[in-house]
């Protein structure tokens, strides 16, 4: 079907304002096929089925929206006590002089940049590939624009047990800044890795990531997304997943005008377990607050196990979506797919939009789904205040107790603690 | 210590009175009890007492130890010294037993402008206090009420009583859903708080409780208000002949 004429003014004005940036071979024919399904799709609208409930406008126009900065003064900063290899961007572009060394026994780490200008690498397997496939069958044009423009970005493959977490640290500085990040990671047989990501990376930020799963692989992601109020990001992370393999994923979101998250997982092998959770807390106050959680899990192989828990807490006006599919073709019996979205309103100005889905093609699985909408239980804030505690401290307390659920899926005690405690500060800022 | 006089209160939804002019005083060191048929206002007396949305006093007053508490929030009522053991306690799924009464016992202590309980001392504190109500290591780590049975949840209202000393208890229906073994280690743990300082109300359906708890006064309640009140032989009364004679006494 031929793109609206307007569909492809939008696109053609994006494109003609980025620059191919120029590599080697492999990686020059990697951008141009991602731009050729740019083209092919049109950049999303708001009449796009799949943008339905969140503007891509701010996302797809030629400037970014101005951004101011954010000052987060003496306050604690996520992950700040754990050990860990420092990565840190800046606006989006890496900055050595910041960041630690690259090297960690199990880890080869590289620069995108770098990577795209080599020859021969590991990496042309990998960049693009997932992005490809995770096209169909829905259109996710922002990463195809993602994959052509990438200007940075880390690329890491792990080869055995890493003693710590990398660690992406993304620093905003400039009100403007327009960033288009591309991560690649590759776990290999056996290994082991975590992944941790903070900040806000610029004004508006496109960040891709795909991660590679080898048999038997183990990756666990703990992202952070700043908290900066004026900022806009479209994220999408890519995820192929082999037998046996496991892939856990938790994103804690605390304001953002404009957050949309896509993950795109596709369990290929048998055994293999994907978690994909999420906390966001969205006050209207200070500033907008969307937050939109796309989720699409591929099922193909055998006793398989997935799980998307996802919550929101929303006031004054935020606004929260939740999109989620559970894809199990026909080869892909015994799947155990479980997909929750939950969200809890404080107030009657704040909306929620959910839209659970179960596509199943095999005829021995155990799905489920459930999605609910609810404000505060009067009941147990009656019985916390009759106990002593004060309205805003006894909503804090069922604001963590209904997060509990997407929290716990965070697997290492120490990094869960860190993630708590932040959301029991952001919470405590806003106490009354 | 409590003292209610002429109180009227009514159901904001439905704009029914429910209480009709209740004239009470509890001294400290007393126990009483508050019996009288379904619907008659008893447990409203405790819900308007603590605070609880819904309710709105059209007359009368109540004070505790001198002070109004019905203009306070809930949370300074608690502060001030009022704890009212559930009917019916509420289960709070994500919250911790442990978290939950820490947190409780902290932020009253923050009101009335004293010190936080250190986590070590919190912690000999509730482990003493869970101790002798029997309620174990694993029941205090569970998430507040869920999963627990009526008994172990009458008896986590004790433990807060407990843990919190509050001046003013009141009970409500404290004896429902509870087994003989249960009765008794609940009334253990109301009797091991009674003493000089503190004053109890309890309300009851039946004369069974108080053969565990002795009450000093038994006040009658019907229709939303004190119709008769006298010693503990009053309780025996109505467990022998009913309501209906001492209704009709007063009508």
């Amino acid at each position: 079907m031929a793109l609206a004429q307007a569909r492809i003014d939008l696109t053609e004005a994006r494109i003609a304002a980025l620059e191919l940036p120029h590599g080697a071979n492999w990686a020059n024919e990697a951008r141009h096929t991602a731009l050729t399904r740019l083209r092919a799709m049109g950049l999303p609208t708001a009449r796009d089925e799949y943008w339905k409930y969140t503007k891509p406008a701010e996302l797809t126009v030629v400037d970014a929206p101005k951004a101011a900065l954010f000052d987060p003064g003496a306050d604690r900063r996520v992950f700040e006590d754990i050990d860990r290899l420092k990565i840190v961007f800046l606006d989006g572009v890496f900055d050595a002089a910041q960041s630690d060394d690259l090297s960690l026994e199990g880890l080869e780490i590289s620069r995108l940049s770098d990577v795209l200008k080599t020859d021969i690498h590991w990496a042309m397997d990998l960049y693009g590939h997932l992005e490809t496939h995770g096209q169909d069958p829905v259109a996710r044009p922002l990463a195809a624009l993602n994959t052509a423009f990438a200007t940075d970005g880390i690329v890491i493959r792990a080869t055995g047990r890493v003693s710590k977490p990398v660690s992406l640290i993304y620093l905003h500085q400039s009100e403007t800044s327009d960033a288009v990040l591309h991560h690649l990671i590759r776990v290999e047989e056996g290994a082991e890795m975590t992944l941790l990501e903070q900040g806000p990376a610029a004004a508006r930020f496109n960040k891709c990531i795909e991660v590679d799963l080898a048999l038997t692989a183990r990756f666990h992601h703990i992202c952070a997304q700043g908290r900066d109020h004026a900022r806009r990001a479209v994220t999408h992370s890519f995820v192929r997943v082999a037998e046996a393999a496991q892939y856990k994923s938790f994103t804690l979101t605390c304001n953002g005008v404009l957050t949309r998250n896509e993950h795109v997982i596709d369990i290929v092998g048998d055994n293999a377990v994907a978690h994909v959770a999420g906390a966001a807390l969205g006050d209207g106050k200070r500033a907008e607050f969307h937050h939109d959680d796309t989720v699409f899990v591929t099922h193909r192989g055998e006793d398989c196990e997935s799980r998307q828990v996802f919550k929101k807490v929303l006031r004054n006006g935020a606004s929260g979506v939740f999109q989620g599919k559970i894809l199990v073709t026909p080869s892909a019996q015994k799947t155990d797919g479980y997909q929750i979205s939950q969200a809890l309103l404080l107030d009657d100005d704040s909306t929620f939009l959910a839209k659970p889905e179960l596509e199943i093609y095999a005829d021995d699985v155990k799905c489920s789904h459930g999605s609910t909408t609810g404000a505060i239980d009067e009941e147990a804030l009656f019985y916390l205040r009759s106990r002593g505690v004060d309205h805003s401290s006894a909503t804090d307390l069922l604001v963590l107790a209904f997060l509990a659920e997407a929290i716990d899926e965070i697997e290492d005690d120490t990094l869960r603690a860190d993630i708590l405690l932040q959301l029991e500060l952001w919470l405590a800022r806003r106490r009354g | 210590m409590l003292t209610i006089k002429n109180l009227h209160a009514e159901l904001e939804e439905e704009g029914k009175q429910i209480l009709k002019g209740v004239d009470l005083s509890v001294e400290a060191g007393k126990v009483h009890a508050i019996m009288g048929p379904n619907g008659s206002g008893k447990s409203t007396l405790s819900y308007v007492l603590s605070g609880r949305d819904g309710y709105s006093v059209t007359d009368g007053s109540a004070t505790l130890l001198g002070a109004d508490i019905l203009h306070m929030e809930p949370q300074e009522r608690a502060a001030a010294g009022l704890f009212l053991a559930f009917q019916y306690p509420v289960e709070i799924p994500g919250v911790g037993n442990m978290t939950f009464l820490r947190t409780a016992l902290n932020s009253q202590r923050k009101l009335r402008g004293e010190d936080e309980v250190s986590a070590a001392e919190f912690l000999k504190l509730v482990r003493e206090k869970a101790k002798t109500l029997k309620i174990d290591a694993e029941m205090l780590k569970r998430p507040v009420n869920v999963g627990f049975s009526g008994g172990e949840k009458k008896r986590n209202e004790i433990l807060q009583m407990a843990m919190l000393e509050p001046k003013m208890c009141i009970l409500d229906e404290t004896d429902s859903g509870l087994d003989v073994d249960a009765m008794k280690l609940v009334s253990d743990g109301v009797n091991a708080l009674r003493d000089a300082g503190r004053g109890f109300l309890l309300i009851t359906h039946y004369q069974r409780l108080l053969d565990h708890i002795k009450p000093d006064v038994v006040h009658i309640m019907s229709d939303g208000r004190i119709i008769k009140t006298g010693g503990p032989e009053l309780a025996l009364e109505v467990e022998k002949n009913g309501y209906a004679d001492l209704l009709a006494e007063v009508a």
